[in-house]
């Protein structure tokens, strides 16, 4: 029977020295072993939203490198585009200008040619002209004699002349 | 869990045996010629009992007694003396009789006077057992806290990184989940009554060691402290709620009444007898167990027995763990019911 | 206590009867309570099976309404014990 009825002298040990058991461990164990505990896990939230934020900065700045590359990669692009422009441009100038310039040597020597020719002709003509004079001359001294031979002669170099 | 129906088989078998042993009786009556001394007889129930009952002096096996402290408060006067006193004078001594646990006044002739009041405050075997566990709580929390303050901002160590992740278990899955947003000022309260429950619960469990929280009187403190806690830190919703229920038709309200009143009552009572019966419980079948080599005599029964008692103390432990698991988390529950804060929403009618 | 009382005075002719009645008394309450917790094991199995995300929270919810079930248990197995030790 005295298993299930309480006895006085126990109710009181008990009562006293659990709550002073209570009092004790509550001022001098859990106060500090929560208080760190709570610290520790502040700590560790503070920590992981530190890295969150970090994480965060890090993927920002890959962006920004990321741009700033393409941003770097296109003005090549543009730069080599230029330049092959310009040296196109400069080649064609420069074939142009060879072009014209072996066009004007070109009209230049034809040029000189056709002097040279026209001088020709007229060197040519006056010594037809000579060689005229000094046949005529030859003619006219052997014509003396033959008035008519002469005059077929003379008749005859001239429009051998002409045909020149 | 099958721990009552195992209680009630033990019981039975308990019963039994008492039986059995009266009927061996009589053969050992017919050939006890042979026996050359007369053995006390094993008496199952009353090993037991002896077990599972406080006493006066710690018995961890026969003659070897510590004996404890006896205070007794008699008409006003305080008597001081050794346990050991009753043992060396067949339980009378100083004016005082020690009879099946209880301490009675007797008079010049020996004759126990019942009407004189002895107040019994003895270091008992339970109250040595509670002091016991407490220096070991105390030890280990003030070791624990120790750690706290030299590991400052490192990782824990030693005791402190076992205990640690108990107190977390506590903190965060039992107390915070069911206490509520104010559950820092329960927390302490909490956790000592875990720790204590568990310490000895444990304690328990070793050989020769007391049944403190499979004592009635100290599992009745436990649940009156909750009790108490509970109705203390009590808001008007909680109080409100007991004395004019909602949706009630107010000529209702009397039956109420004493539904809740019961229902308050039976809240403590209920946490007082399942750590008391469980822990209680399974002394005896351990005890029962162990008991049934002394009624066999015999090896392969006693092989049979050691295993089973193995299997029954694993699930000893498992219990130890549970119950005070169980009853910090109904403890938790039933402060949280009494501290929650309704919104106004909630009371729409 | 009362009512404990007269009804242990009305069996006080036989102990064996008291006895008894403490055992049946006793091993009712542990049906009782064996089917309940076997039910609460079956469901919160059934529950764990279908969703094993929340096998933590029903092993909790579990456990307590075991331990509220088992709570009538003991209060039937006191019971039986008190007769079985008053008489």
């Amino acid at each position: 029977m005295e298993l299930l009825l309480p006895s006085p002298g126990l109710l009181l040990w008990q009562i006293v020295v659990f709550l002073s058991l209570f009092l004790i461990l509550k001022k001098y164990a859990w106060k500090g072993i929560i208080g760190a505990l709570q610290e520790r896990e502040g700590e560790i939230d503070s920590a992981l939203r530190m890295a969150e934020e970090t994480r965060a900065e890090m993927a920002k700045l890959k962006a920004d490198n990321e741009k700033l590359i393409a941003e770097a990669r296109i003005e090549r692009d543009k730069i080599i585009k230029e330049a092959k422009e310009a040296a196109d441009r400069m080649l064609v100038e420069a074939k142009d200008k060879a072009s014209s310039e072996s066009a004007k040597i070109l009209n230049d020597s034809r040029e000189a040619l056709k002097q040279e020719r026209a001088a020709m002709i007229a060197q040519v003509k006056s010594d037809v002209a000579v060689l005229s004079i000094e046949i005529a001359e030859k003619v006219l001294r052997k014509e003396l004699s033959d008035k008519k031979s002469q005059q077929s002669l003379v008749s005859e170099l001239m429009s051998d002349a002409k045909l020149n | 869990m099958f721990k009552h129906i195992l209680l009630i088989l033990s019981l039975s078998v308990l019963s039994i045996f008492t039986a059995y042993s009266q009927h061996d009786e009589s053969h050992e009556n017919h050939g006890a010629k042979t026996e050359e001394h007369v053995e006390e007889k094993f008496n199952m129930g009353e090993m037991i009992m002896h077990h599972i009952t406080d006493e006066h002096g710690w018995e961890f096996t026969h003659s070897l007694k510590l004996p404890l402290p006896v205070i007794l408060i008699s008409e006003g006067k305080l008597a001081v003396f050794s346990s050991a006193r009753f043992d060396e004078n067949k339980g009378v001594y100083n004016g005082f009789k020690l009879d099946h646990h209880h301490i009675y006044k007797v008079n010049e002739a020996g004759e126990v006077d019942h009407h004189t009041k002895v107040w019994d405050l003895s270091i008992t075997k339970n109250v040595a057992s509670l002091l016991l566990s407490t220096v070991i709580l105390l030890s280990i929390f003030f070791a624990v806290a120790k750690g706290y303050t030299t590991n400052k901002g490192k990782a824990p160590k030693g005791i402190q990184s076992f205990f640690e992740p108990v107190i977390v278990f506590i903190k965060d899955e039992v107390v915070k989940p069911n206490v509520g947003p104010k559950y820092q000022r329960y927390l302490p309260y909490l956790l000592t009554l875990f720790f204590f429950i568990l310490v000895n619960n444990l304690m328990g469990l070793l050989p020769g060691a007391a049944n403190l929280t499979g004592n009635i009187t100290v599992t009745l403190v436990l649940a009156f402290l909750t009790f108490i806690i509970v109705h203390f830190s009590a808001n008007k919703h909680y109080w409100l709620h007991l004395v004019a229920p909602t949706g009630v038709p107010p000529v209702m309200y009397p039956l109420f009444w004493i539904i809740e009143f019961i229902g308050v009552l039976m809240k403590p009572a209920s946490l007082c007898i399942r750590l008391f019966a469980n822990i209680t419980g399974g002394h005896i079948i351990i005890l029962s167990l162990l008991g049934l080599i002394f009624v066999f005599k015999s090896f392969v029964i006693g092989a049979g027995v050691g295993v089973f008692t193995l299997f029954m103390s694993g699930i000893e432990i498992m219990v130890a763990f549970i119950q005070a698991f169980i009853f910090t988390l109904l403890t938790s529950m039933y402060i949280g019911s009494a501290i929650e804060e309704h919104h106004e929403a909630d009371h729409g009618h | 206590m009362s009512i404990l009382n007269i009804i242990l005075q009305a069996v006080a002719e036989g102990k064996g009867w008291a006895v008894m009645g403490g055992g049946i008394g006793a091993g009712l309450a542990a049906i009782g309570a064996g089917i309940g917790i076997g039910k609460i094991g079956g469901s919160a199995m059934e529950g764990v099976a279908r969703q094993p995300e929340a096998a933590g929270k029903i092993q909790t919810m579990m456990l307590i309404i075991a331990a509220l079930i088992e709570a009538v248990a003991l209060f039937g197995v006191v019971v039986g014990l008190l007769i079985l030790l008053l008489y």
